[in-house]
């Protein structure tokens, strides 16, 4: 601070030029992470810790007329199959109604659990979507869908015939991931 | 025929219209309306369970409003989660067990109070680090444990 003639302890002083520079690259640095944030934000999904596991034990009733109940012994009859996690209110469900359809008609086995769902809105729901399901279990409570690490509807598991979750697809069944699935079906020994 | 309102008016029923809308549309919102399970809104009779459930409650996380814990959420899984929360404490099984089941399928994600693991540690590691940084700087700065190191008695004996 003393000003007792030239000195290289002032402000300009060579050691200290670029540390001025400093607080400036810090708020470029947090602004560059603000916009990555922005601009790729981080996936809300929520994959199952339950991938690799096998099926917990369970016993849901009928959820729709003319098809049975669901319960876990179904699930691990040899046979690698989808487990379709969905719901009436859920307008994805619908989207995907489709490749569910193209997908048994295929020959796959495809098993539903309808999550917190009403009779007559399934019974409508099936009816305008058509139903791709061997046997639909009404979840009223979310049990299995909790039991099997499930966070929304729609959600497709992959189970090979020993009853163990083999793949996990989040959100709703796009033509695109057909294939996906059919190899991960081939894998688990289809 | 057609009704003519002053523009200044037509505005106000229209900003009227789109703040009820929500409301009148109440039967097509995207979500279920089954009615929530038995322990969603009850509480336990037992106040000492109540208050165990509850501090659970508080620590997990919604996985639908995802900034949220099952306790404040109003999300119809949050509803069921509390549920099967409070019956299983009702029927003996400590938290941190409900918990740990439930980190089993959604990953440390779901839970508010985080384990220490081999990604977490620095979190915790880290203010401690600061801590001792702060002390050696400050050690330095005031000079103890260092007698012979003193700066302001420089008029002593040499």
């Amino acid at each position: 601070m003393s000003s007792t003639g030239p000195s290289d302890t002032g402000p300009l002083a060579p050691a200290r030029r670029w540390t001025m520079w400093l607080p400036l690259a810090l708020f470029a640095l947090f602004v560059a992470l603000v916009a990555y944030g922005l601009l790729w934000p981080a996936s809300k999904e929520v994959p199952s810790r339950f991938v690799g596991q096998a099926l917990p034990e369970f016993d849901l009733p009928p959820a729709a007329a003319g098809r049975p109940g669901l319960k876990r012994s179904d699930l691990a009859d040899g046979k690698p199959r989808l487990l379709n996690v969905f719901a009436s209110w859920c307008i994805p469900c619908a989207v995907e109604s489709p490749q569910l359809a193209r997908l048994a008609a295929a020959g796959i086995e495809i098993d539903g659990v309808a999550v917190r769902d009403r009779k007559a809105d399934l019974a409508g729901f099936l009816e305008r979507n058509g139903n791709p399901y061997r046997r639909i279990g009404a979840d009223d409570r979310s049990i299995v869908q909790v039991g099997i690490g499930s966070s929304g509807v729609p959600e497709t598991y992959l189970i090979d015939g020993r009853g163990v979750i083999r793949y996990q697809h989040i959100g709703e069944i796009r033509p695109e991931h057909i294939p996906l699935l059919l190899d991960k079906l081939k894998e688990a020994g289809l | 025929m057609t009704m003519r309102f002053p523009i200044g008016l037509q505005r106000a029923l229209l900003c009227l219209a789109i703040l009820l809308a929500p409301l009148a549309a109440g039967t097509l919102r995207a979500d279920d309306i089954m009615p929530p399970a038995p322990y969603a809104y009850r509480q336990l009779d037992d106040p000492a369970l109540e208050a165990k459930a509850q501090r659970l409650m508080e620590s997990i996380r919604c996985l639908t409003c995802q900034s949220q814990s099952i306790a404040d959420s109003d999300a119809s899984l949050a509803g069921d989660m509390r549920s099967q929360i409070r019956e299983r404490i009702a029927a003996g099984e400590e938290p941190e067990a409900i918990r740990t089941w439930l980190v089993e399928r959604y990953g440390d994600y779901i839970t508010y109070a985080p384990r220490v693991t081999s990604l977490t540690w620095p979190l915790f590691a880290a203010p401690l680090a600061f801590l001792a940084l702060a002390a050696l700087l400050l050690r330095k700065r005031f000079g103890f444990g260092r007698p012979g190191a003193d700066r302001t008695d420089g008029g002593g004996a040499a």
